[in-house]
């Protein structure tokens, strides 16, 4: 038998160590052999394994090495060569696979050694990321706070309330002990405590503004942070318990109304600023992080763009109230104009009065003075008084006119007139004036122009001797024709005047009157303003012409007034001037007696002084009145009968009485009744007896009342001897006698 | 200076004293100057007239005033006739009296108008011894037979 080469042990067979070795042999193969299985499981199981022919190579040099073990457990005994031989395979291979095992290692450890440090990093990154993933979020929500903040302060226009909405939220957001504003005082050279997070009323305190850390603030836009014991930071009662949290502060651009200017942005043209303190809470080691100062910052920003905001509302707002304001002072200062004008107007009223009285004594004396004997010398000088006195009575008159003309307070005095007379006696009195400058004045009065008509005569003797009077004044040579029709309707219709359409009626027709003149002519631009008063255009012609402008401008006023027309033609200068005026006038024969006549000339020609013994009748209720008008119509010649009654009165009113006298001082007298029954008995007008008002009042009323019952008469108590003289002499002369009041 | 002119100064002086102090107006020179050769007495038939009917008037006033219930209307129209007839003298204070006691009767003002009438009363009573003095006057200088001076 071939035994084994191995070597003879040395000790006997110690039956327990070779047992040991025994087990030790087999447990170390069992776990040689039951690693790989592992790590094949434990591979399997896992997806991530890089190495795998590593793993191979590994599990290769675990089960040779088991295998090795293995083998070695028959060697203990006496064991054949092949088991020799399988057990050498076995070691060499193991051998081989070890060392390559082993060169492999030298590679692979280090790979997962660095393996393992990616990990670490990757870890770290890890934790990296969290910790700023939670700064993000924290970020965003500061940035969700500052947008509400915004929000909540642009949604005011109110300044405090911005302001207090700032400090609220702002203390929320960012969990601030203390929150205050101070704002500059108006003398600029402090700052007041305005407004804080936790005082209710804070009590102002006033910092100087010259302090090196608000200069500090004040100088950059960004918050900066200052310490808590700056005299901004003091609010709150220190206690020295607690350490007090940071501090920032940051400039908040206030904008000055005046300087406000659309186009600046606040920071090139304000120079005053509000400060904003924050405060952490004390003892919280908190610190202000960036981007919490940009919060900050940020919100000092809107915090001034909304400031300046309330304050465009405030300006405007201020001067809203201006205008209103203003409103009311041109109101009343148009009120005061309207009183001044009413205040001007009863003026004029009285001083035209005052004015008038004087020179209509003046001018009446000095006519009575040419009456008496005069020497050549004295009669020259009563002339130019005559004269003199004449053109300022007529001054006075166009200003008076003319400014009641423009209150639309004139009214005409419409009356029964001899138009072919007032046409002579214009003309007679502008002939010396015409024979002097050697002008030929020609007149055509057309054979329908009736011999009388109803109108304002005076003020329509006024305007044709101011048309003719300004045809004369500025021809220097020539003729001046003046022409006279009654107008159709067809050739009243003038271009300039489209609606002016005069219809001519029973009660009624349109007198036309063409003065013509040869004079220089006007230019056809300076027509338009001929009329306007106070303008005259300036020709060498009339330079020397004096007058005031008034004359064509009250002309038109009065002729509007009589619901007619004036105009002016001229081909331009040099080709003479035509001036035409329409005017409305009534016929007296057709009219309805709408239009009382009234006396235009107070004075009569001749007054008689004895009355032959007319008839007359008074009807008086007072014993001691009735005495006194029979005495004095008795005085002037008449035969009298009086009555004391209405009934009396009618009883003995008869044909043969020419005037009956009524009484009428007594109220709730019925003279009106009795005037009435009388005219009613007597329907024949020549057989009627003149019915004559006697009265003490001077109103309106006791005229109306007179005209509408168809008296003929209404005079005036007391009554001189002179007065019922001419009163009767008037009364038979014109039948009509009512005294102007 | 003879009697008749000093009655005539006398006359005139106490004629202006009476305008200058208005007891007269202007209306009683126009009755004046109504007293011609027809009616040489027309100012006295006028005066005495005057008289008669104020007195009357008064009465009535006076009663109308005493009533419990007193009927202003009737007031103001007796006062309104005394004020016509007084105007028409040319009493001139008596007239101004009349127009007061008017006022007051619109404003149907019992003491007032009792205050009045006693002013109007003695007004009356003192012009009605002005115009007994002025008579006197005319006629003894009438019978001096001198003329009545009149008013320019």
């Amino acid at each position: 038998m071939e035994s084994c080469n191995c070597i003879e042990p040395q000790w006997p067979h110690d039956d327990l160590l070779m047992k040991y070795q025994y087990i030790s042999d087999f447990f170390i193969a069992l776990a040689y052999f039951s690693i790989p299985l592992e790590l094949i499981y434990f591979v399997k199981k896992s997806a991530v394994f890089p190495y795998r022919w590593v793993l191979v190579q590994f599990g290769a040099f675990i089960v040779l090495c088991g295998a090795t073990h293995l083998i070695n457990l028959w060697t203990f005994r006496i064991h054949t060569k092949t088991v020799e031989v399988v057990m050498t395979t076995a070691k060499v291979l193991t051998a081989a696979v070890s060392c390559a095992t082993a060169l492999m290692l030298v590679h692979i450890i280090p790979d997962l050694l660095s393996v393992k440090t990616r990990e670490l990093f990757l870890k770290k990154k890890a934790a990296d990321l969290d910790r700023e993933m939670g700064l993000i979020r924290t970020q965003e929500e500061t940035g969700r706070h500052v947008r509400m903040l915004t929000h909540e302060i642009r949604s005011t226009l109110d300044r405090h309330t911005i302001l207090k909405t700032t400090l609220v939220e702002l203390g929320r957001t960012l969990a601030l002990e203390e929150c205050a504003l101070w704002m500059p005082t108006r003398t600029g050279l402090e700052l007041q405590l305005a407004y804080t997070l936790r005082q209710q009323n804070p009590v102002g305190f006033t910092v100087p503004i010259q302090h090196p850390v608000i200069n500090q603030v004040f100088s950059s836009n960004h918050a900066v942070q200052i310490s808590p014991n700056c005299p901004v930071a003091r609010i709150r009662p220190i206690s020295t318990k607690y350490m007090p949290g940071e501090v920032v502060a940051v400039r908040v651009p206030l904008l000055h109304l005046s300087n406000f200017q659309i186009n600046d942005w606040p920071e090139l043209s304000t120079k005053r600023y509000a400060l904003m303190v924050l405060m952490l809470p004390s003892d919280s080691a908190r610190q202000w992080h960036v981007h919490e100062l940009e919060l900050v910052e940020v919100v000092a920003d809107q915090v001034a763009v909304a400031l300046s905001h309330a304050a465009i509302l405030e300006e405007s707002m201020r001067a809203q109230q201006q205008l209103l304001e203003q409103n009311v002072a041109l109101d009343l200062a148009r009120r005061e104009a309207e009183t001044a004008i009413r205040a001007r107007n009863d003026f004029l009223a009285v001083m035209n009065h005052e004015m008038r009285t004087p020179m209509h004594a003046i001018i009446a004396l000095s006519s009575l003075l040419q009456e008496t004997e005069l020497i050549p010398e004295q009669r020259l000088m009563v002339e130019a008084i005559l004269k003199s006195s004449n053109l300022l009575a007529t001054l006075i008159n166009d200003v008076l006119d003319l400014s009641r003309l423009e209150d639309g307070s004139l009214k005409l005095d419409n009356g029964v007139f001899n138009l072919h007379t007032m046409f002579r006696e214009v003309l007679n009195l502008i002939k010396p004036i015409a024979s002097i400058k050697k002008l030929l004045i020609t007149t055509n009065l057309a054979t329908d122009v009736p011999e009388f008509a109803v109108g304002d005569e005076k003020r329509l003797m006024q305007v044709l001797l101011n048309v003719i009077g300004n045809a004369v004044k500025f021809t220097k040579e020539g003729s001046v024709s003046v022409t006279a029709l009654v107008a159709k309707a067809e050739s009243l219709r003038d271009a300039r005047t489209p609606d002016f359409i005069p219809l001519a009626t029973d009660d009624h027709f349109y007198l036309r009157v063409q003065v013509k003149d040869s004079g220089p002519g006007i230019n056809p631009q300076d027509i338009p303003k001929l009329f306007t008063k106070f303008a005259q255009p300036q020709t060498p012609a009339n330079r020397n012409s004096g007058g005031s402008g008034l004359g064509l401008a009250i002309c038109k006023r009065f002729v509007n007034l009589m619901e007619g027309n004036i105009w002016i033609e001229s081909e331009g200068l040099g080709k003479g001037c035509t001036a035409i005026f329409v005017v409305k006038l009534g016929s007296p024969e057709r009219s309805n007696g709408a239009m009382v006549p009234f006396a235009s000339k107070p004075l009569v020609n001749h007054i008689q002084s004895s009355f032959g013994g007319l008839k007359v009748l008074i009807m008086d209720e007072n014993g001691v009145s009735r005495t006194v008008t029979k005495g004095l119509l008795m005085h002037v010649g008449c035969d009298v009968l009086t009555v004391a009654s209405s009934e009396e009165c009618l009883l003995a009113v008869s044909r043969e009485y020419r005037v009956v006298f009524l009484d009428l001082s007594m109220p709730g007298f019925d003279g009106f009744e009795v005037a009435v029954q009388i005219r009613k008995r007597f329907s024949k007008r020549h057989e009627r007896p003149l019915i004559v008002a006697l009265t003490g009042s001077a109103d309106r009323l006791t005229r109306e009342n007179c005209v509408r019952v168809g008296m003929d008469g209404c005079v005036l108590k007391p009554i001189s001897v002179d007065k019922m003289r001419s009163v009767l002499s008037e009364l038979l002369e014109r039948r009509t006698v009512f005294e102007p009041l | 200076m003879d009697v008749v002119q000093m009655l005539q100064r006398q006359f005139i002086d106490y004629m202006n004293s009476l305008y200058s102090e208005y007891y007269l107006d202007d209306q009683f020179n126009q009755l004046q100057k109504l007293a011609d050769e027809s009616s040489p007495d027309f100012v006295i038939e006028v005066v005495t007239l005057f008289f008669q009917d104020s007195e009357k008037l008064l009465e009535n006033l006076s009663k109308a005033l005493e009533q419990p219930v007193v009927d202003f209307n009737q007031v103001a129209n007796h006062a309104h006739q005394f004020k016509g007839s007084s105007s028409s003298i040319g009493a001139h204070r008596v007239k101004n009296q009349c127009v007061k006691f008017r006022a007051y009767c619109e404003e149907k003002n019992r003491e007032g108008c009792l205050a009045c009438l006693q002013e109007l009363q003695q007004e009356y009573i003192v012009l009605k011894k002005k115009f007994e003095i002025l008579f006197q006057l005319e006629q003894d200088i009438v019978q001096k037979g001198g003329i009545v001076p009149t008013k320019d």
